[in-house]
């Protein structure tokens, strides 16, 4: 028989056995946010490429073209969606889970289920879009004939990294924009800096060295470096980068979990 | 013996009015005042500080439920009925207090809780269903019961946004419907949909119960809290006001009630007031709470501060399915010369032939071209008719079904093939075992009061 007991200022073991007997939820609602994103419009699910696509192009054209960026021998629009493969991934994300908690206030203040799965299940929705990129990334490789190494392997583990670096972020976000709506205004800023500040139009080679590791305390440099490494073989890999990458992700996600899991009860109340 | 579905104790939850900043401490605080500082000085200067109120929505409630049982739960309007309910279905946690809850619960605190008006109605029976905690393969197998019990196959496939209010509202009350929790939480859902639709949900809550599980109900339609708990929690300003059968607390908590709707209003134009309406008996008690065969009497007190010449009132009293008798100026042309300066107008209905049931009085009143409104028609006063059927005569298997019966009952006799007459009326009761004292008191009264007791005609 299932016992549970609530005791004021204590919070309930039974955690973590709830978000399993809700895991078909994390798919409803992923499936929702993907079925209702793209009702009544035209195009429908090509926006998710029209998107990556036009910034590709003007990200090209600005830092390939105008700026003469090095490309290290490669195509740069093929370097450039390289970068934004996990930049766009990351960024949508993020405003998307940073959103996630107050666009289903109706469901908070009615109904019970660990609220991580929204947040989670927001995260999964842009996956989705990630993946859409990233089928069109093989056609773009196809289209300039350009083989990845063998260690596009690795990049499972990347995504990942991308994933966690997403997640983490977004459960600070949600559970502050709960009480806070200031974040509303503050991401789409962030989303906007962060494309300049990482190198998403450009190689981190670029970097001065002595800056390189100040530089990547921005976790999306690790992360986008390591993607353009896996898939282009693009110089070699910056390893105290990748390391703060992956320090800043654990980091992010342990203290995200445990700052949503720490206002979470209040989340029906102040919402 | 099973453990109690709930065991509530001391259970205390505090809200902080107008300082919505919780306790918190260490790295929340350094953030939030990094965050925030800038922004909230920016708009409103150096941040003053707060006023912070604490509000108890509930304070003190032990409660024990058993398994199996329905529990009503009534009060005004906050009165912690939604905090309580908010609270066991996990929805936010206590201040103070704990609970123990034995069996899988599900809450019920909206009707569509989560449908998507983009999404068309098969796609939000899964995404609903899927909140409430049903899975997929449970969803799956119930699909069908779940379409022909909302009666909406031909529209599941149209987005919920170009649905009527009342397809809506069916369609997720038939996905809730199917949940199989051992313990159902309901909120306030069945305020919505039409009388049909209504009875149907109560119905199906019904026979949830029937198969030992326990249900939770918050509602204001004491009808059917009546007919479907046996027990009634009542929470009254955060506290357990009273907890016990159903039936006397539901009537106590309606005469409460009726008790504070104190009705008054004011026509300027006219210089009329109407300063309060009250109900009396025939002992001039002011009562909320009758028997059948009682004297009604309604006493307008009225305050004139100009002359009104031959004001026209009309009442009505009213029950659940409509108007049953009036009392009008307009038809028995009895209006008052004038009316001047401060006083009082009754009317007494005489021995009210209404089965136990619940009424509101209306009011009207006209000026003398008849086409001037003074006082809108509108409600003035409510009471109810309570007491056992039984001690009238009735004794017909049915008898359950007196607060759904047409209330007015004429006095009728029957006169039955084997000479029998059964004469039944609802005038105060003085009979079978009490005939005979009645008879040495009021001898008048045998020959009206209800004998359906098979008195031999002598004729």
């Amino acid at each position: 028989m299932t016992q549970l007991l609530i005791e004021a200022g204590r919070t309930e073991g039974q955690y973590w056995r709830d978000l399993w007997r809700y895991r078909e939820l994390f798919y409803f609602l992923a499936w929702r946010d993907l079925l209702v994103r793209y009702k009544q419009t035209f195009v429908g699910v090509s926006w998710s490429l029209i998107r990556p696509i036009l910034t590709m192009v003007v990200l090209t054209i600005v830092f390939g073209k105008l700026g003469k960026m090095p490309s290290g021998g490669r195509p740069y629009p093929l370097l450039v969606f390289c970068g934004m493969l996990p930049w766009q991934f990351f960024s949508t994300a993020m405003t998307e889970s940073g959103n996630s908690l107050v666009m289903n206030s109706n469901l908070i203040t009615k109904v019970y289920f660990p609220r991580l799965v929204i947040t989670v299940s927001s995260v999964i929705t842009s996956f989705v879009d990630f993946l859409i990129s990233a089928a069109f990334l093989v056609l773009l490789m196809i289209w300039y004939h350009y083989t990845p190494p063998i260690t596009v392997l690795l990049l499972p583990f990347f995504v990942l990294l991308a994933f966690g670096a997403a997640l983490g972020v977004g459960l600070w976000i949600a559970a502050l924009m709960v009480q806070y709506r200031d974040f509303r205004f503050i991401v789409p800023f962030v989303v906007q800096f962060g494309l300049y500040i990482s190198p998403v139009g450009f190689q981190s080679g670029v970097v001065p060295e002595r800056f390189r590791l100040l530089y990547s305390l921005n976790p999306m440099v690790g992360i986008i470096d390591s993607f353009r490494w896996c898939l282009l073989g693009a110089q070699s890999i910056y390893w105290p980068g990748l390391a703060v990458a992956v320090i800043d992700v654990f980091v992010l996600l342990a203290s995200g979990i445990w700052y949503f899991r720490k206002t979470e009860q209040a989340f029906a109340d102040v919402i | 013996m099973h453990n109690p579905a709930f065991t509530i104790e001391n259970l205390g939850k505090r809200y902080t009015i107008g300082h919505q900043r919780a306790n918190g401490d260490g790295m929340r605080h350094a953030i939030e005042g990094a965050i925030r500082a800038p922004l909230t000085w920016f708009r409103n200067g150096w941040p003053k500080k707060l006023q912070h109120v604490d509000f108890w929505a509930l304070k003190d409630v032990s409660l024990q439920i058993q398994r199996g049982e329905i529990v009503g739960i009534i009060g005004s309007n906050g009165a912690g009925k939604s905090t309580l309910l908010k609270i066991l279905s996990r929805i936010t946690v206590p201040t103070e207090g704990r609970i123990l809850i034995d069996g899988r619960v599900s809450s019920l605190l909206e009707v569509g809780t989560g449908f998507h008006q983009e999404l068309t109605g098969r796609e939000n029976i899964f995404l609903n269903g899927a909140i409430l905690g049903m899975s997929r393969a449970e969803i799956i197998r119930k699909f069908d019961e779940i379409v022909e019990f909302s009666g909406i196959e031909e529209f599941l496939d149209t987005p919920v946004k170009r649905y009527s209010s009342g397809m809506y509202v069916r369609l997720a009350f038939a996905v809730a419907a199917h949940l199989e929790p051992e313990i159902l939480i309901v909120d306030e859902v069945l305020a919505v949909g039409d009388a049909a639709f209504q009875r149907k949900c109560l119905g199906k809550m019904g026979s949830f119960a029937q198969t030992g599980r326990t249900v939770l109900f918050v509602s204001h339609n004491m009808e059917a809290i009546r007919t479907l708990c046996q027990r009634v929690v009542w929470l009254k300003g955060g506290r357990l006001y009273k907890d016990g059968n159903a039936a006397e607390i539901v009537e106590d908590y309606f005469n409460s009630t009726s008790n504070d709707l104190s009705f008054s209003c004011a026509n300027a134009d006219y210089g009329l007031s109407i300063e309060k309406v009250v109900l009396r008996n025939d002992r001039s008690e002011k009562c909320c709470r009758f028997r059948p065969g009682d004297d009604l009497v309604v006493e307008i007190s009225y305050n004139a501060h100009k002359r009104i010449e031959r004001p026209i009132i009309a009442l009505g009293v009213f029950g659940a399915s409509g108007s049953c008798f009036t009392s009008n100026m307009l038809l028995d042309g009895h209006s008052p010369k004038s009316l001047e300066g401060a006083g009082q107008i009754t009317c007494t209905f005489k021995s009210i032939p209404l089965l136990p049931q619940n009424y509101v009085v209306k009011m009207i009143i006209r000026a003398a071209s008849v086409n001037d409104l003074i006082v809108n028609y509108q409600e003035v006063a409510g009471f109810s008719v309570v007491g056992d059927l039984a001690e009238y005569g009735y004794k017909g298997d049915f008898r359950t079904f007196a607060p759904h019966s047409t209330p007015v009952v004429v006095p009728y006799e029957w006169r039955l093939p084997d000479g029998t007459t059964a004469a039944v009326a609802l005038t105060r009761p003085h009979l079978s075992d009490r005939t005979d004292r009645a008879l040495m008191h009021d001898p008048e009264n045998i020959v009206t009061a209800a004998s359906i007791h098979g008195e031999r005609s002598l004729g």
